[in-house]
């Protein structure tokens, strides 16, 4: 009896404990503990993919390392932990996670109803379809009757319902739970179409055994803003996460990148310029970082566009188009507010 | 002696009876307080960062399909029936899975105890093989190794109106017409039937000694007067007929490959160990019994049925719920392989889509809670049924 009641008096010390650290403010805690924790997927090529060594890459890897590069100067000070679609947002509420950057898109109920907040979003996408080639399917509309493998709880399964009941079509849904085995249940030809974000779409035709076999359909059949997310209520926290990735775009604009840093800090003449890079001014303190934070960032991790070209854009695998992702002067609607 | 006093009234405070009610009170207070500070604890961490709770988007529309329910369902019903529709999904899945089991294990325990040497080493082979893989594996070997290399639907077996492909196993669907009711009626009187026939024979054994095939001939009524029933309705069943589309077999009845391999992966695992369980209790009965029975001239069919089997169920009940109890919760690894039954509908897809973590966990666990309390109920009356009256 009295081991339980000491039990019970630890639960209850145990739970306080977690209750009052999630209260302090994220960035003291991330400067405290020395990384930041970053919410990543359990793979998928060009967004956040391990290699055989461990190492991640993508461009929701980088933008939790721009983050750690802000903080610390240093983009390695980063922790990551896979998680699957279900278990992402448990993972940001509990406080498991600083930062969940898993290709994760913002809608109204998420940004809400469930304790999280949207910071700004780093790739525009929209959902689609691909298909076994020799069905000869060369439209969406053609789907009728199909059987859809998908990956459970996410926005592509809402997506999916409602585009075959706008169209009256049937279809057979699979419902899996984690991305790569809804792929292998398509791959064995469980499913005769596998949907997902186009961008992921890309991603898995890659890893395809027969990546010219599959065709990506060329419907688009919703908005996927995707971005990092952080919990509701630690604004200090959000201002950071988000003036990161404006800092990004906004050295892209300017042609600031992570190889021309250095002298343009030295010899820049331009008083926007010298107020990004903290060579006059400090722009840092409000946020709780150092004057210099966005020039590490792009020293370190450089800006949206070598960002971009480097996980997903024309020097990956994945190779896709610029698109919508390109800068809003270059024809994109990427547009990011001034840094005053 | 004298000196030994009779024992005077001691003091309050001292008195055994008094002291554990007031630790027990103690505890209670602790334990409450314990309750409730863990309770306002969440309240608060839920408040202060914004998470709305409550039931009620059980009432809001849910939005996602879900590939096998036995009511109906489409994406613009609630979260609500959702629930339901996962809830009879893990109770089909158990309850199949337990009527498999257990017939699988009796075969495969009566088997391992056989003289016939191939048939007790092929009956250990199934058990030790299986009882030794963990469960998981096994349902996705059936998953992505067996059912995924039957050939695509364009390809499928065909028999007669059946097709098997690797998107399931199709057959016609019968549906009723007008005057199905009959059938239904026919039924229903049959089985009245049966019982009085079993009644009856019961008593005559009882008076006269006389023994009547009684159960087969009340199979014989049921099957005899649903025919008569269904002939003098005008055979009133049409089929829907799968046919083959331009993507799949559609129309008819189906038995998707996820249904079919949680359903196999589940009955054999556990007949394994069911199969220890009645090779355990028929090798507690004593010989002498079985020695017994066969100088009264009984048969070996009957000393079995009559003799052992009574006698052993009463050691094997106990293990045996166990065992039910673990088919049922296991029946939780189908969401590994969409099999939607409640884990993947209500804490995968529910949970995510309205964030509502510890309200849809709750409902969970309400719901193996319950399942798991009627096995146990179930199993505890017929093993009080089964145990040995003593007198």
């Amino acid at each position: 009896m009295k081991s339980n009641v000491c039990k019970l008096f630890a639960m209850a010390a145990v739970t306080a404990a977690i209750s009052t650290a999630a209260a302090a403010g994220t960035l003291d805690d991330v400067k405290a503990k020395g990384f930041v924790q970053c919410g990543v997927s359990q793979g998928v090529p060009g967004f956040s993919n391990a290699d055989d060594k461990g190492n991640w890459t993508g461009i929701d890897v980088d933008a939790c390392r721009a983050v750690a590069a802000a903080i610390f100067n240093d983009p390695q000070k980063v922790k990551f932990t896979p998680l699957s679609a279900k278990e992402r947002f448990t993972a940001l509420q509990s406080g498991e996670i600083d930062i969940l950057s898993r290709n994760t898109t913002w809608t109204y109920t998420r940004d809400v109803a469930l304790g999280l907040d949207f910071t700004a979003t780093n790739f525009y996408d929209g959902q689609g379809f691909i298909v076994h080639k020799e069905l000869g399917v060369k439209s969406a509309l053609d789907l009728d009757g199909a059987t859809v493998c998908t990956e459970q709880g996410t926005t592509t399964e809402l997506n999916m319902a409602d585009f075959f009941r706008k169209h009256k079509m049937s279809y057979v849904p699979v419902i899996v739970q984690k991305a790569d085995e809804a792929v292998a249940a398509y791959a064995s030809g469980r499913c005769d179409v596998f949907t997902t974000d186009k961008s992921g779409l890309a991603a898995w035709r890659t890893k395809m055994k027969n990546p010219k076999d599959n065709i990506i359909l060329p419907e688009t059949i919703s908005k996927e803003p995707l971005g990092p997310v952080v919990r509701h209520g630690d604004n200090q926290w959000k201002d950071l996460v988000t003036w990161v990735m404006f800092v990004q775009v906004n050295a892209e604009e300017m042609g600031i990148s992570s190889k021309n840093v250095a002298q343009i800090k030295a010899d820049s003449k331009d008083p926007s310029v010298r107020r990004l890079l903290g060579a006059e001014g400090d722009m840092g303190k409000d946020l709780g970082l150092s004057a210099d934070w966005a020039y590490n960032v792009i020293a370190k991790v450089g800006n949206y566009g070598e960002e971009f070209d480097r996980n997903v854009g024309k020097d990956s695998p994945l190779d896709l188009p610029r698109g919508l992702n390109n800068l809003w002067n270059n024809g994109g609607i990427m547009y990011a507010p001034p840094v005053r | 002696m004298s000196d030994i006093k009779k024992p005077t009234k001691k003091s309050f405070l001292y008195d055994a009876g008094t002291r554990s009610i007031i630790f027990q009170i103690l505890l209670l207070a602790l334990v409450v307080f314990v309750c409730y500070y863990l309770f306002s604890n969440l309240q608060a961490n839920l408040d202060n960062r914004g998470i709305s709770t409550g039931f009620s988007f059980l009432n809001q529309p849910a939005g996602f399909p879900i590939l096998i329910h036995l009511i109906s369902y489409t994406e613009a019903d609630t979260y609500g029936r959702a629930f339901l529709v996962a809830l009879i999904n893990t109770f089909v899945i158990s309850i199949l899975g337990i009527f498999f089991a257990t017939i699988i294990g009796v075969v495969m325990g009566l088997a391992r105890l056989s003289k016939n040497w191939l048939v007790a080493r092929l009956a250990t082979v199934y058990i030790e093989t299986l009882r030794n893989i963990p469960l998981l594996l096994q349902i996705f070997f059936w998953y992505f190794a067996v059912l995924a290399a039957l050939p695509s639907p364009k390809q499928s077996y065909e028999f007669a109106d059946f097709f098997l492909n690797k998107r399931g196993i199709y057959s016609p669907n019968p549906i009723s017409q007008d005057g199905f009711g009959i059938v239904i009626m026919g039924f229903i009187l049959s089985i009245f039937a049966a019982i009085a026939l079993i009644v009856w024979a019961k008593k005559r054994q009882t008076r006269t000694g006389l023994w009547f095939p009684a159960y087969w001939s009340a199979l014989g009524t049921i099957v005899v007067i649903t025919f008569i029933a269904f002939a003098v309705a005008g055979f009133p069943l049409e089929f829907d007929l799968p046919v083959k589309s331009r993507f799949n077999v559609t129309g008819g009845m189906v038995l998707p490959p996820e249904f079919v391999a949680v359903l196999i992966a589940l009955s054999t695992y556990t007949a394994s160990f069911i199969a220890e369980i009645v090779r355990a209790g028929i090798l507690s009965v004593s010989w002498g019994q079985t020695e017994a029975a066969r100088s009264l001239g009984l048969s070996d069919n009957i000393t079995q049925r009559l003799v052992v089997l009574p006698q052993a169920l009463r050691v094997m009940i106990p293990p045996l719920t166990s065992q039910y109890l673990n088919l049922a919760k296991n029946s939780s690894l189908g969401a590994a392989v969409a099999y939607p039954e409640l884990v993947a509908v209500v804490m995968g897809t529910t949970l995510n889509q309205t964030g509502q973590a510890i309200e849809t966990i709750g409902l969970c666990m309400l719901v193996y809670g319950t399942l798991s309390l009627t096995i146990s109920l179930f199993m505890n009356w017929y093993n009080k049924k089964m145990s040995l009256i003593e007198r």
